[in-house]
């Protein structure tokens, strides 16, 4: 095991060591340390509701079931047999009485508890009592979303979600009658890179002029938006990641003490951004306003946030209401599941922009995300040269700015984000538990 | 031309890496489909890997040409295998064509393959040269894994 003087050695202020990208045993104290300590968004509530309902997930590589229990609490079990070991329960979603194992038929209760055995006799008395499926032992939500840690103690989730609070806030208050609802189907893309890569891209306002160069001038070319075509918001998002350098560099960035970050919004297109007056958004700023009131409705509507990033496993953003996590399958490969989330009682225009939006950004096969996984792979494939040991993370270092609990970038391109991560990084990786 | 026949020219189109004159084959109210969901009725409340119009499949054939289109340059060999076509309806004049599809597609070292039941909806056309002939109004590939871990998809099918 390495010892803690030889990671901090790999953490350095404006620059990290190569080998947090590409070592095992460095990924293997990871997935130890930091996807068995922290905090991790697993979904949303709206996919359980009723007692019994369950989805299939991992935290870092523990495959996990979030299920609802009878008492209307959200467990979160570790879905791994406590005889043989077998996975009792299917990939997937659905409602279950019992999970019963596929090999020797062991079932357990909603909340993990054994309940049956056959040919029970075969074991001394009392001997069964002590098995159950292992659990999640902290599962606690945030304004609906699930979170749960495998670390028996640590801080509340609120603490370790801190300033980042706001981000969440955000996205439900947007929200008629404060409810969401995950729906439209999930978009799982897996790239052969390190889970970090993904972080380090969300809030990097310096990649887009260059990694979706090519989005952004097809989009240019293409006949101007207007008269709600299916296909405007393709062509008015892939335009927007075309934002001239002063706009990223006038947008907002900031990084909170847990590794978490978040960026303003680059956006000036009205028909993307709803707090922009474009009458499209008439119905649903009303909505607000009879729940709210003119001056609340408005002030929701002008928060200008576009990705959040939870450390270490979660992106977001509210405009459009999309949601990934990501799942570290080995050093170099990574899959990630996006979600669209649905405000329910929203004009049904609402959601039919957030699935164009998500087909154009998110989706397996979108002119911008393919451009995204290619570079990460490119870096991985890059990290395996011994030219460099380091990988700079320089960008704005020096002029980071203490703000209100959190630090902000001097500008909109800072780096201040990756370093942000590289010290939760560093912190969880050598702290004691 | 036969639709079988026209079935084998698309894909002979996209093998040759002549995305121009594949894109010309599609109406100017096609949809080109890639569901995301198994039997999925929808594409405007439901996800699609890929839902196009005309004018979002053209930026799709543009891209591909573009000299910083990372994931697309350079342009990934493909081999289109077009089987089992049937005829499954015939409506309005237009032709609905079952068929199957398996594409190998290489890149960059690394060599993917796809499975998809194919639904064609096929409009009768007079081209000036070909003759009798056919558009393609709508396309839907229904990828076998359209449901599962991925990797991006970057090539047409």
């Amino acid at each position: 095991m390495a010892a803690n003087e030889q990671l901090a050695m790999l953490v350095q202020p404006d620059r990290v060591h190569r080998a947090l990208y590409t070592d095992a045993a460095i990924f293997e104290l990871e997935m130890e340390r930091i996807f068995a300590r922290a905090w991790l968004v697993l979904g949303h509530e709206s996919q359980v509701r009723e007692p019994g309902d369950y989805f299939t997930t991992r935290m870092g590589r523990e495959p996990v079931v979030v299920v609802k229990k009878d008492d209307g609490q959200i467990g979160v079990l570790v879905n791994r047999c406590a005889h043989r070991g077998a996975m009792v329960c299917a990939e997937g979603r659905g409602r279950v009485e019992r999970f019963v194992c596929p090999y020797h038929g062991w079932s357990y209760d909603r909340a993990g508890e054994l309940k049956a055995v056959p040919f029970s006799s075969g074991y001394a008395p009392g001997k069964l009592a002590e098995l159950r499926l292992a659990k999640a032992p902290r599962v606690a939500t945030y304004r609906g979303f699930i979170f749960a840690s495998l670390a028996a103690s640590g801080e509340p989730l609120e603490e370790f979600l801190g300033p980042a609070t706001a981000s969440f806030d955000d996205f439900v208050d947007r929200a008629p009658e404060g409810e969401l609802e995950v729906a439209g189907g999930v978009f799982k893309h897996t790239y052969n890179g390190n889970w970090k890569l993904m972080l380090e891209n969300h809030l990097d306002g310096a990649h887009p002029a260059w990694v979706h160069a090519s989005s952004v001038a097809v989009a240019r070319n293409a006949p101007d938006p207007g008269g709600e075509r299916y296909s405007d918001i393709a062509v008015r998002q892939m335009r927007q990641n075309g934002a001239p350098d002063v706009v990223w560099e006038a947008t907002g960035i900031w990084t909170t003490p847990r590794g978490h970050g978040y960026m303003g919004d680059y956006h000036d297109d009205d028909r993307l951004v709803a707090g922009l007056g474009n009458p499209v958004f008439d119905a649903y700023r009303a909505q607000l306003i009879e729940r709210l009131g003119e001056q609340e409705a408005d002030r929701i509507l002008r928060v200008t946030l576009w990705n959040t990033i939870i450390y270490p496993n979660c992106s977001f953003m509210s405009q459009f209401r999309q949601l990934r996590i990501i799942h570290p399958l080995a050093v170099e490969r990574s899959v990630v599941y996006t979600y669209s989330l649905r405000m329910p009682k929203a004009p049904p225009q609402m959601f039919r922009d957030t699935v164009a939006f998500a087909n154009v950004v998110n989706g397996t096969g979108s002119w911008v995300l393919t451009d995204d996984l290619e570079v990460y792979e490119r870096i991985q494939r890059g990290l395996t040269s011994n030219a460099s040991e380091w990988v700079y993370i320089g960008r704005g270092y020096g002029r980071d700015v203490d703000d209100q609990g959190t630090q902000r970038g001097a500008t909109g391109t800072s780096e201040v984000f990756i370093r942000g991560q590289m010290r939760a990084w560093l912190d969880y990786m050598t702290r004691d538990a | 031309m036969t639709p079988e026949q026209f079935l084998y020219h698309e894909a002979r189109l996209l093998d040759r890496q002549q995305y121009e004159q594949w894109l010309e084959l599609f109406t100017e109210d096609a949809t080109y489909w890639l569901p995301l969901e198994q039997g999925q009725k929808d594409p405007y409340e439901t996800s699609s890997i890929i839902h196009d119009d005309r004018t979002l499949l053209e930026l799709r054939v543009k891209q591909i040409r573009h000299p910083r289109a990372h994931a697309r340059q350079p342009v990934a060999r493909t081999v289109h295998q077009v089987g089992n076509v049937v005829q499954l309806a015939e409506a309005n004049g237009e032709l609905d064509i079952g068929s199957t599809l398996t594409v190998v597609e290489f890149r960059n070292e690394k060599q993917r393959v796809y499975g998809a039941l194919v639904e064609h909806r096929l409009r009768p056309y007079s081209d000036p040269r070909a003759g009798s002939t056919f558009r393609i109004a709508r396309k839907r590939i229904d990828l076998v894994n359209s449901e599962g871990e991925l990797d991006g998809i970057a090539i047409l099918l």
